[in-house]
């Protein structure tokens, strides 16, 4: 199995770079309070690919670590950030974010 | 084999995202992240990060999503409307997304002494990564647990119906 | 070996492997049928071939001959999607178990009694059990309909909730063995036979019976099937799906209750070791030797599926605000009070 030629690792991190960037360009385009919120994990995701090139590139678990901290961050964000979705819901009965504008100034 | 796996997942991935930005139904757009994600987790194998990997399915593809698509059918979230929303991210939006896309990806080339990455050439063992985890790394460990416990709490504070003193609506 | 050699052996291991679990579904049906017929004191069916031995050939070419209804009001895409992602899910796990000696191997080193020997066996079992969550969800949401709906709604609810207890329920046993590798956590009750098994060696009787109670409830099985139960929810997540659909459904639940019963033989009941540790002697044949492993993985999974047929057969189904409460407030606190004392026991003994 070892015919097979390698991939560069900076592919990976333009990969990421790139995800990261769609992440943004969804968290700006959306309109909808869940998918926006979809952005935001996916751009927790592209930067947490990021980390284990760098944890392969350098031999180093500390990367991986830091993934795996994101990880549980990601999962208390969107438990709370959810929570917050549906309160929003059951007061304003609406999930468009230009609805959501009490706020505004 | 290496090369072949990453250019499917990779592509796998982008358009996972892309099909995230063009759905109107937010479940698709969960799905496509679903798609996103795992293939990430096909990733993170290549590069020898099995415990990752794992957890990636399990956490963000098995429970997060799981919320997310919960939501979604709990709130029967319908097509979003396109609406003009603010120009600014027009304006300055894109333009912003454009330079920090060409930021990172220069500042990405000109890293040196970048390797390689085969098959199967360094893997980081379950052990080797609670290893450092459990002695070293001990106390944020510990942390991000009470960070869970806090946001259990408020979740359920802030869902749970009633008004601000706690009483049943009636 | 080369690259084409190792995918030929892998193509045959899956091709066997996947027809043998179809038909194990197919015989489990029929085995459930025939014993909670005998729970209730009447004979399940007999008509179709000796003992109705024939009875899952004709129902598999029934729901293949029965009009594919696809209702109007449907979100057409997920509807056909979400039957493939249950039934895949259900039998990709299939793929990390080893049934059978893995010292014996065949040509190259290559193993025989086991698809894909992974390091991290048992949370790749976990990943694509959870993934399969979303079959039942998309196919409750797409219906278009409120009782497939409320069907979806309380089985994901429910899974999210028993995949903790049941996750924290294996801690124990992998803190014993000391790996994820599903054949190593087998080979360290290997040695004395039933007394170094884990549900007794180990000590895990509590983690055992914590698996076995989430384990009904991620399959969906009674007392726990909530999101099917058809005296509340006509028939949940899958009322609208008929024919082939429904019966992709049917095999995901069964296939998904043999992995189970053989994630529990490899856990707890030692694997394809034999019950009797060395007190048998090691026969000598080649053939034996190959055979009798797979014999007594076979048998406990048997007697694990009888298990699961016998509590349908016994125990009413719970209400959901009481299963909600079983599996957060004695579940959980309990597989965690276990972790503590199995560290404590491994740490001090």
């Amino acid at each position: 199995m070892h015919l097979s030629p390698e991939v560069p690792l900076v592919w990976y991190l333009l990969l990421s770079a790139v995800l990261f960037c769609l992440g943004v360009v969804g968290f700006l385009i959306k309109r909808n309070l869940i998918t926006v919120f979809m952005s935001i994990e996916l751009m927790l995701n592209a930067v947490n690919l990021s980390f284990v090139t760098f944890a392969h590139q350098w031999h180093d678990v500390k990367g991986q670590i830091f993934v795996f901290f994101v990880m549980v961050v990601a999962a208390a964000e969107a438990a709370v950030g959810l929570a917050i979705i549906i309160a929003v819901f059951r007061a304003r009965a609406t999930l468009a974010v230009d609805r959501i504008d009490l706020m505004k100034l | 084999m290496h090369l072949i796996l990453f250019i499917i997942f990779a592509a796998l991935c982008l358009t996972g995202a892309v099909n995230l930005l063009f759905q109107k139904q937010p479940i698709n757009s969960a799905l496509s992240l679903i798609v996103v994600m795992t293939s990430l987790a096909v990733l993170y194998l290549l590069l020898g990060a099995e415990f990752l990997a794992a957890a990636q399915v399990i956490v963000y593809a098995g429970a997060i999503m799981v919320l997310f698509t919960f939501v979604v059918m709990l709130l029967n979230a319908g097509r979003e409307e396109r609406t003009l929303g603010s120009s600014a991210y027009r304006t300055v939006g894109f333009p912003a997304v454009a330079a920090i896309l060409a930021v990172i990806a220069t500042g990405f080339m000109k890293l040196q002494g970048f390797g390689d990455a085969g098959i199967q050439d360094h893997i980081t063992s379950t052990a080797d990564l609670s290893t450092v985890l459990f002695t070293r790394l001990l106390l944020p460990f510990e942390v991000t647990s009470v960070l869970i416990l806090v946001a259990i709490l408020g979740s359920v504070a802030l869902a749970r119906k009633g008004d601000a003193e706690g009483r049943e609506p009636r | 070996m080369t690259i084409l050699q190792f995918f030929l052996w892998s193509l045959l291991k899956v091709i066997v492997v996947t027809v043998v679990l179809l038909m194990a579904v197919a015989y489990t049906v029929l085995l459930e049928r025939k014993l909670v017929g005998r729970i209730q004191n009447r004979w399940g069916p007999s008509r179709v071939g000796p003992f109705g031995l024939l009875q899952p050939l004709v129902d598999g070419a029934k729901s293949f001959l029965k009009e594919d209804i696809i209702p109007t009001a449907v979100y057409r895409p997920l509807y056909l999607l979400a039957p493939v992602i249950a039934l895949s899910c259900a039998l990709i796990s299939i793929a990390v178990v080893p049934f059978g000696d893995p010292s014996i191997t065949g040509p190259g080193n290559f193993h025989v009694f086991q698809i894909a020997d992974v390091n991290i066996g048992l949370l790749v079992i976990l990943g694509i059990t959870s993934i399969g969550v979303y079959g039942i969800a998309l196919a409750g949401w797409s219906s278009n309909n409120k009782y497939s709906l409320l069907g979806s709604l309380r089985s994901s609810a429910q899974l999210v909730s028993y995949e903790l207890a049941l996750g924290l329920s294996l801690v124990g046993v992998v803190m014993r063995s000391e790996s994820l590798n599903l054949d190593k956590i087998v080979q360290t009750q290997a040695t004395h036979g039933l007394l170094s098994w884990n549900l007794f060696g180990g000590f895990q009787f509590v983690a055992f019976f914590i698996y076995l109670m989430a384990a009904f409830a991620e399959t969906n099985r009674a007392p726990f099937d909530l999101p099917e139960a058809e005296s509340e929810l006509t028939a949940g997540y899958h009322t609208e799906y008929s024919s082939m659909k429904f019966a992709m459904f049917f095999m995901a639940e069964y296939a998904n209750m043999i992995t189970v019963g053989c994630v529990a033989t490899l856990l707890f009941l030692g694997g394809w070791t034999s019950p009797f540790g060395n007190l048998l002697p090691t026969p000598n044949n080649i053939v034996i030797r190959s055979i009798l492993p797979m014999f007594w993985f076979v048998i406990k999974v048997f007697s694990f599926l009888c298990l699961y047929v016998w509590v349908r057969g016994t125990l009413p189904r719970f209400r959901y605000d009481q299963l909600m409460n079983y599996g957060w407030r004695w579940l959980m606190p309990l597989a965690i009070l276990n972790i503590v004392g199995t560290s404590l026991w491994l740490a001090y003994r």
